[in-house]
């Protein structure tokens, strides 16, 4: 299946380290258009280190280092003198808990337009709309876009994350583990919607729940401690791993 | 009673007896300079300037004379410290030249005030000559609040969580883009606590006022900032130092204090009022 498939996004034998530490060692894999890739490990295996390597989110961190390339759509990010902020519009993020702006839902969605120069009343509140409805939230809170977003549940939350994330229309889409605190039924929706958002967009997403990665991804990473054990299609990662250690975790018998 | 209740029972007790005392406290200042003061507070003191050695007449130009110190102060100090505390929280780098700085800026709050005076009429009376004027004044109580509102503005700002921070990167935010429309609007209200506490100490300040800008006794109200000015606490301290008539002068020292109270709550409830406004998108 994968030689069909086109490469966005290609990380070549990648070391980063935090101070002497290292926590990445020599991962090599690529992302593949228009495909949801997960990446699974246990805590600590590095999964969401490298995530945000892929929009150089990590350089926010002091003592840190990366050695090797990551190639978006064959140049590589690392590369100096590189748009940094270009490549964040292009490359967008969900974390880990829901973060939206302390503003109104309305504000948090134009937020990423406004950034980036666009004021045009109309295209904006075209956006705003087309992107809640992209994240399913348009019925819920059409009547009250002009209120605090901190006021929505925490699913809510999360979808207007995303929300926020498509307004800008990037192309390709990080989740850092973006159900970790929410309830099954709003996991459920935004499993949903990542299944729906793959038609346009690239999607990587880290997970500890290797279940979500079955169900919602085409290609699997397993990480741990620090390396890529195995890279593959969901379906053969899930039923035939080559490794051992790939084995035992989507098994349970560590993790 | 088991022992273990009962010593949580004493200890209650004790947090409860400290936080009555402190009420306690604070209401007796507020009662007894309310009783003391009120007394020779009318229209007249309020609005005219004072005469026969300060006995009659009213004291406004010392009012005015401590506001246009105080707002002078904080139009310095607030910009500064703000751009300070943005340049160590968001932009500096980790290094021991950084460390340093913000150590000189901690040790910076615990010089004495008098000492803030004397380095006012060194460098902006006499070298920089502007004289003893509301300028010199302005600068000196402004240097002397600036390192309160640097830790205030810092702490507001190391309290906004980084996920905020991180949520407007990866939009393709700029980081001054991030500081400017992100994060220091969540900071806000911290930043507003620590103007209030500021305000409070510029405006009850003596000592770094006493050489750089205040004076006994003027006619009228200040002109421009070169002026020389009156000022409530200087005022207060020379009604009970000097002069011939000084049970009529403490009448009105009280006075002069109940005003200074009144000015610094009025102040510190506009800032309060600026807090709640911006809490409005805040109620987790």
């Amino acid at each position: 299946m994968s030689s069909f498939e086109k490469v966005r996004i290609r990380a070549e034998n990648v070391n980063f380290y935090y101070g002497s530490k290292q926590t990445l060692k020599d991962v090599s894999m690529s992302i593949f258009k228009n495909r949801v890739t997960a990446i699974i490990g246990p805590s600590g295996c590095g999964k969401s280190t490298f995530i945000r390597l892929l929009n150089r989110m990590n350089d926010l961190i002091p003592n840190t280092r990366v050695e090797g390339r990551i190639l978006l759509d064959s140049e590589n990010i690392y590369e100096p003198g590189v748009d940094v902020v270009a490549l964040r519009r292009k490359v967008g993020m969900v974390f880990q808990k829901p973060n939206p702006f302390p503003k109104s839902i309305r504000d948090n969605l134009s937020f990423g337009l406004k950034v980036n120069g666009i004021n045009d009343a109309e295209f904006i509140e075209n956006t705003v709309r087309r992107s809640l409805e992209e994240s399913a939230l348009w019925e819920e809170v059409k009547d009250r876009l002009h209120e605090s977003a901190l006021k929505l549940s925490g699913g809510q939350q999360q979808r207007l994350c995303i929300a926020r994330c498509l307004a800008v229309a990037p192309e390709v889409i990080l989740f850092d583990e973006p159900c970790a605190s929410l309830d099954p039924i709003s996991t459920k929706r935004i499993e949903e919607l990542i299944e729906q958002l793959k038609e346009h967009y690239t999607i990587v997403i880290v997970t500890h729940n290797m279940q979500q990665a079955a169900r919602i991804s085409d290609y699997t990473a397993f990480m741990y401690l620090g390396e890529l054990i195995e890279f593959g299609t969901t379906e053969k990662i899930f039923t035939v791993p080559e490794d051992k250690r790939t084995e035992e975790y989507i098994t349970g018998k560590f993790g | 009673m088991k022992k273990n209740t009962r010593i949580q029972f004493l200890g209650f007790g004790f947090l409860y007896l400290s936080i009555i005392l402190a009420v306690l406290t604070l209401g007796a200042i507020i009662y007894f300079i309310t009783v003391n003061g009120i007394k020779v507070i009318s229209w007249e003191f309020l609005t005219r300037v004072p005469r026969h050695a300060m006995t009659q007449g009213g004291i406004a130009p010392a009012l005015v004379g401590t506001f246009y110190l105080t707002v002078g102060a904080i139009l310095f100090a607030l910009p500064m410290g703000l751009a300070c505390a943005i340049y160590l929280t968001e932009y500096s780098p980790k290094s021991s030249i950084v460390n340093l700085l913000r150590m000189s800026i901690n040790n910076l709050a615990g010089v004495p005030s008098v000492v803030f005076g004397l380095f006012g009429l060194t460098v902006f009376v006499k070298f920089c000559g502007f004289g003893v004027s509301i300028l010199s004044g302005s600068l000196t109580l402004g240097i002397m609040i600036l390192p309160g509102i640097i830790s205030a503005a810092q702490e507001a700002l190391i309290a906004v969580p980084q996920s905020l921070r991180e949520a407007s990167l990866a939009l393709g935010a700029t980081q001054w883009q991030t500081i400017r429309k992100i994060v220091l609007p969540s900071a806000t209200p911290g930043i507003l606590t620590g103007v209030i506490l500021s305000v409070g100490r510029a405006a009850g300040e003596t000592a770094p006022i006493m050489f750089t800008a205040a004076t006994f006794y003027t006619r009228g109200f200040p002109h421009s900032v070169m002026d020389e000015v009156m000022a409530l606490p200087y005022h207060i301290y020379a009604l009970m130092t000097e002069g011939t008539f000084p049970e009529r002068q403490t009448m009105i020292a009280y006075g002069c204090a109940l005003l200074l109270l009144f000015l610094v709550l009025m102040v510190s409830g506009l800032a309060i009022y600026l807090r709640q406004k911006q809490r409005k998108y805040e109620f987790v």
